[in-house]
């Protein structure tokens, strides 16, 4: 996005309300501009796709044990199993096919990062403008929770989860909403104190509307905008920290593997010289975090209301 | 990997450099963490370890762990259940009082007493009815029924000083109280961090090469070698097994090996006609439980090719176990063999009892607890898959395998162990005898087998004084309970060491790292 | 003011009791730790011996109000493990934990404001993308491999800094701290990193979004109508608006950072409360766990006023008064 001209800013106010052109088509209009961005929205088509093809283009079921044999453990990028077939990128010390593993890795991964991502934004920011919109007894309360919340660290919550619920990627997604909820409410309720005192939401509460049709049609589009910066941050955290509780061996089930715990198997061989078991896993997280990332970032200055034209 | 340019930053840098380590000086990694100095306070392995330095034991354990005299010269029984215990003279504590029989005395008395001990050292005094010093080097230890253990237990504490009887375990880890007869004194316990050491020049045994020591504990094994290969530390124990191959090639690097006390092992439930995670393979409650049966016990043996973990899991550091203990130690039989891999057989053995279409079977692993411990688990699910038995693997966290296994909450499940005593009464005693709390039989029987026949040997083993007795006796209940499948024995892991080059380490079958242990070698 | 603090003050130990009701049901729902504390050797009448030394023998609720009686007293009991008051053993890890944690924020706010600012000021050029770029970086590579090749490469290969733990301590203020000497830095450089690579992306990001923000908003072309220097715009009026988001993220950060220095401190091998509290779980130390996170809450509690107190200096529309809350 280029410099604009004073001229042609609009105030904030009227942005907040439905344009003339279809939203969605002015939309794609301003998402285009950023070929970077375009490219990275290429890539997530492409892994996304990749993710809920796995099963009919990966060369093995990983998840199967019947076609998995470890005397083809730690096999060389390229090289061939005991039955004649090709691993293009090497084996781990299961015997497990890592294309075939990384394809699965990629879905589990998208999974639990957006899953947990989404349902967090949605709670955190309902929590994060309740608090700020109604203040008093509301804030208070939120605020604590959210205290409390920030102090839990995750790797104890999702032990004690571990240990209530058992593994799975169910368990591991609650863990990482509960983790992440409150950074989204802590973060929308500080922008969101300062837009509740400008002058279009005092507008907006003369005319009578109604509490939710503020707080979500006039507050929200304008707290969005670091909103989406923590968001982008946070699904790319989520899917590190679910890698990271996976080498602290409480993440998923080891014999459904996400990237992260890929990665993490691989990683007590990177000193050993078997880069493929961490490297491929690691590289298809970097591409996967780096385009949802570059997404994001045209997103959030397509969406910023103070950044339209 | 890239590596980035050499010397950019070196200039700046190199004044933080490594500072090497004057001659005499050594630095431990290790891969366990110290809790206390107090020798009686926690029976737990690296705490034993910190404390042989610092204490001395009425027997030592060797490298093999066979008994050696420390502060008891000899010992001997003068009837079936009074033992003689002849105490060495001249030997003087760090603050350079006398040793004798006094200080054993105080010892006896202090172990039960130890506030809030989560681990009491009371298991291995717990035998003695009365103990009398009969002069001031010599002790009389009586027991209610005879007690042919007795030198194995007496190796199993430190002696302290009569002066610090009733010291409570701060007391210890300040220093003021860690006052032992050992090689080494303490000279500083930071907690999580490091324990300090120097020399004791008045020691009664070989003095060992280090002036002083600095034990770190890094717990994080990829952490462990960088510190090897970067040489902040000298020598590291519990090497992983991933970078074996690639130490073994470093020229800086040298390698000292042994084959452990600990075999890792399958334990099944064996007694529940309902057992929580045997089904059949569509998920429904099978009729009875299969486990019950030695046949299809027996089948999963032989459905697991012990050699490949070995050799592919493992990376070659470990042995195919037939037993218990590997066959050098005492009490071990020598009529065991490896169970053979054989599929096909397995097969036909799972057809003649009945579940020629298998069943569904969860394997419940620690994943942070043995060398290897959750691939182990999920190359043995493979294996059983292979002949029918479908495996799924729940690989956890100690922290919450352990209560969960001990509420017999799991069917099928990972174990190891490694036998303090360095004989074979061990783990019979905790794994396969029958579960009996007024016994302390079965404490760790967590598929809760039960043999009479197995039984029945282990009692008269464990009452019978002669040494060559006992130890057919053991053997042959070891042979009892591997015929009928007690537990599956996968394999002994060997213990590592790795040190820098110049240095070497008389590998210990008790995984034990010792300064004492570790030599000058020429480069 | 005062009567918002007071009003914080008894929240603080609302809070403080709930969680350690939570963390309490919490842990005794992991298992009963005996199984992890007690030598596999023991028999079974020496494992109830030593449950009911450790008091675990009573029911739950009894084993809550004992340690609720203890704790009002500020007592919290003393860790299985070590026997050693937890309270103590905690205090003690602290400074190594602060150290790190304020090293760590320090390098990222120094890197990346300066960064973020440059990438919002010219987001086009070579600079800001590659700024933008690397940023990615910073949080996308989990932290434990990153921690790892830090030390394969400065440590194992490089030989200019030491791989673990840390240096030596001098006594400040009756704390054991290593950030005064030469020693004590080059083994703090390496974690610092790595703990701050995470928030360094954070904040380029914050600063880049807010830089660009306010670059478009009236009062800097008013400022730069009046004649005002482009630097003088940006560090004196940009500057204080770009603080607002990047103050109360840091100011979470700065807890989490402390939260989550268990992953650095467990490759570093760095004697801290991360290391301490991941040790406890494993050990299901639970006198240890629950004043960790006593000590966490209450730390969190106290970095959140004082954001809250900070954003009514920076944006004065926001009043104390209207958060009496």
């Amino acid at each position: 996005m280029t410099v604009t001209t004073p001229d042609r800013i609009e105030p904030a106010a009227p942005a907040a309300e439905p344009a003339v052109v279809s939203p969605l088509r002015r939309f794609w209009i301003e998402f285009r501009e950023n070929k970077v961005a375009v490219a990275g929205l290429a890539g997530c088509i492409l892994i996304v796709t990749l993710a809920i093809l796995a099963p009919l283009i990966s060369p093995q079921d990983p998840y199967d044990l019947m076609q998995l044999d470890i005397m083809d453990g730690r096999l060389e990028p390229g090289a061939q199993g005991m039955a004649g077939q090709t691993y293009w990128l090497g084996t781990d010390d299961q015997g497990r096919d890592m294309l075939s593993g990384i394809l699965y890795g990629i879905r589990i991964s998208l999974a639990v990062g957006v899953a947990s991502g989404v349902l967090a934004m949605m709670l955190g920011a309902s929590m994060g403008l309740l608090a700020a919109y109604f203040g008093g007894r509301v804030d208070t309360l939120i605020m604590r929770i959210v205290d409390l919340q920030l102090s839990f660290p995750a790797i104890l919550l999702a032990l004690i989860m571990v240990a209530v619920l058992g593994q799975g990627i169910d368990k591991i997604i609650i863990a990482l909403v509960a983790v992440q909820w409150a950074y989204y409410a802590r973060t929308i309720r500080g922008t969101a104190l300062v837009e509740r005192r400008k002058e279009y939401i005092e507008a907006a509460r003369c005319l009578a509307l109604g509490d939710a049709r503020v707080v979500f049609r006039h507050l929200l589009p304008n707290c969005l905008p670091p909103l989406i910066v923590v968001g982008t941050v946070q699904v790319a955290h989520a899917i590190a920290l679910e890698a990271t509780l996976s080498f602290l061996g409480i993440g998923l089930p080891i014999t459904e593997p996400s990237l992260g715990l890929l990665i993490a198997n691989g990683f007590e061989y990177m000193l050993s010289g078997k880069y493929w078991i961490s490297f491929f896993p690691g590289l298809a997280l970097l591409l996967t975090i780096v385009s949802i990332n570059l997404v994001g970032d045209q997103l959030r200055d397509v969406l910023n209301p103070r950044l339209r034209k | 990997m890239r590596i980035v340019a050499h010397g950019v930053l070196a200039a700046a840098l190199a004044v933080t450099g490594l500072g090497s380590a004057a001659a005499a000086d050594l630095t431990m990694g290790l891969g366990g963490a110290v809790s206390s100095i107090d020798p009686h306070y926690h029976n737990v392995a690296t705490n034993n370890m910190i404390n042989r330095h610092i204490f001395g034991r009425l027997i030592d354990q060797d490298a093999q762990q066979k008994l050696v005299p420390d502060l008891a010269e000899s010992w001997k029984t003068i009837d079936d259940t009074t033992w003689e215990f002849k105490l060495r003279k001249g030997v003087k504590f760090h603050d350079g009082s006398d040793f004798d029989a006094k200080d054993v005395m105080a010892t006896l008395s202090r172990i039960p007493w130890v506030p809030n001990a989560p681990s009491s050292f009371r298991i291995f005094t717990g035998q003695i009815t009365e103990a009398k010093a009969i002069d001031s080097h010599t002790i009389h230890l009586k027991t209610a029924t005879p007690f042919p253990l007795m030198p194995v237990f007496m190796a199993g504490f430190a002696i302290i000083s009569d002066e610090f009887e009733r010291a409570p375990t701060e007391d210890f880890n300040s220093g003021k109280a860690a006052i032992g007869t050992g090689a080494y004194k303490l000279k500083q316990f930071v907690r999580g961090d490091r324990i300090e050491l120097v020399r004791n020049d008045a020691y009664h045994g070989t003095k060992p090469d280090w002036e002083t020591v600095s034990v770190k504990q890094i717990t994080n094994s990829a952490a462990r070698v960088a510190a090897l290969l970067s040489g902040d530390v000298q020598i590291i124990d519990q090497v992983p097994t991933a970078d074996f191959a690639r130490l073994k090639k470093d020229k800086n690097i040298g390698i000292s090996s042994v084959v452990s006390n600990r075999v890792i092992y399958l334990s099944m439930d064996a007694n529940r006609d309902s057992s929580p995670f045997v089904k059949a393979k569509d998920g429904s409650a099978l009729a009875k439980n299969p486990l019950k049966d030695v046949r299809v016990r027996k089948a999963m043996s032989m459905a697991i090719n012990r050699p490949a973990i070995v050799e592919r899991v493992m990376e070659g550091q470990a042995i195919a176990a037939a037993q218990f203990l590997p066959e050098t130690f005492f009490g071990t039989s020598k009529n065991l063999k490896v169970e053979k891999y054989d599929a096909n057989g397995a097969k036909k053995l799972l057809a003649e009892a009945g579940y020629a279409d298998g069943f569904s079977l969860t394997l419940h692993s620690p994943n942070d607890r043995y060398l290897n411990d959750e691939k182990v688990a999920q190359a043995v699910a493979q294996m059983l898959t292979r002949i029918g038995i479908q495996t799924k693997v729940e690989a956890l966290p100690f922290a919450t395998y352990a209560p969960r296994a001990s509420k017999l909450e799991f069917s099928f499940m990972l174990w190891g162990w490694g036998s303090g005593t360095g004989e074979v009464s061990s783990p019979l005693r905790s794994l396969v005898a029958t579960y009996n709390r007024d016994k302390g039989f079965g404490p760790s029987n967590r598929g809760r087998y039960s043999n009479p026949k197995v039984d029945e040997i282990l009692e008269a083993a464990l009452r019978t004084v002669d040494d060559k007795a006992r130890g057919e006796l053991l053997a042959q209940a070891s042979e009892a309970a591997i015929f009928d499948v007690a537990i599956i024995p996968l394999h002994y892991n060997i213990n590592n060491w790795a040190t820098r080059a110049g240095f070497s380490y008389v590998a210990r079958t008790d995984e034990s790292t010792l300064a004492m242990g570790v030599k000058r070698t020429k480069r | 003011m005062t009567v918002f603090l007071i009003r914080r003050l008894m929240q603080a130990v609302v809070v403080l009791f709930v969680m350690s009701l939570i963390v309490f049901i919490g842990v005794y729902a992991i298992g009963n730790p005996i199984d992890i504390l007690i030598s596999p050797e023991a028999d079974q009448i020496e494992r109830e011996r030593a449950i009911e030394a450790l008091g675990l023998h009573l029911p739950m609720w009894e084993q809550y109000l004992v340690f609720l009686q203890r704790a009002v007293t500020g007592d919290l009991g003393r860790s299985f493990a070590f026997s050693t008051p937890a309270l103590e053993l905690i205090v003690e890890r602290m400074p190594a934990t602060l150290e790190l944690a304020i090293a760590a924020m320090g390098i990222s706010i120094l890197v990346g404001i300066p960064l973020g600012m440059w990438a919002g000021f010219r987001p086009e050029s070579l600079a800001g993308r590659a700024i933008m770029a690397g940023s990615i970086l910073g949080f996308s590579l989990p932290t434990f491999w990153v921690g790892l090749m830090l030390i394969m490469v400065f440590a194992v290969h490089l030989g200019w800094l030491p791989s673990t733990g840390r240096g030596e301590t001098v006594e400040f203020l009756g704390l054991q701290v290593s950030i005064f000497t030469l020693d004590g830095w080059s083994h703090l450089l390496l974690p610092a990193f790595n703990l701050a690579l995470f928030k360094m992306a954070l904040v380029i990001r914050l600063t880049r979004a807010g830089m660009r923000e306010n670059l478009l908003m009236d009062y800097v072309k008013f400022a730069r109508a009046k004649g005002l220097s482009t630097g003088r715009v940006i560090f004196v009026h940009v500057m204080k608006n770009i603080m607002i988001p990047v103050v109360t993220i840091l100011g979470l950060e700065l807890g989490s950072v402390i939260a989550f220095a268990v992953v650095t401190e467990t490759i570093f091998a760095w004697p801290g409360m991360g290391k301490l509290i991941i040790d406890s779980i494993n050990q299901l130390d639970r006198p240890v766990i629950v004043a960790y996170l006593l000590i966490t809450v209450s730390m969190f509690i106290i970095i959140n006023l004082v954001v809250d107190i900070l954003y009514s200096v920076l944006d004065p529309r926001v009043r104390l008064k209207e958060m009496k809350s």
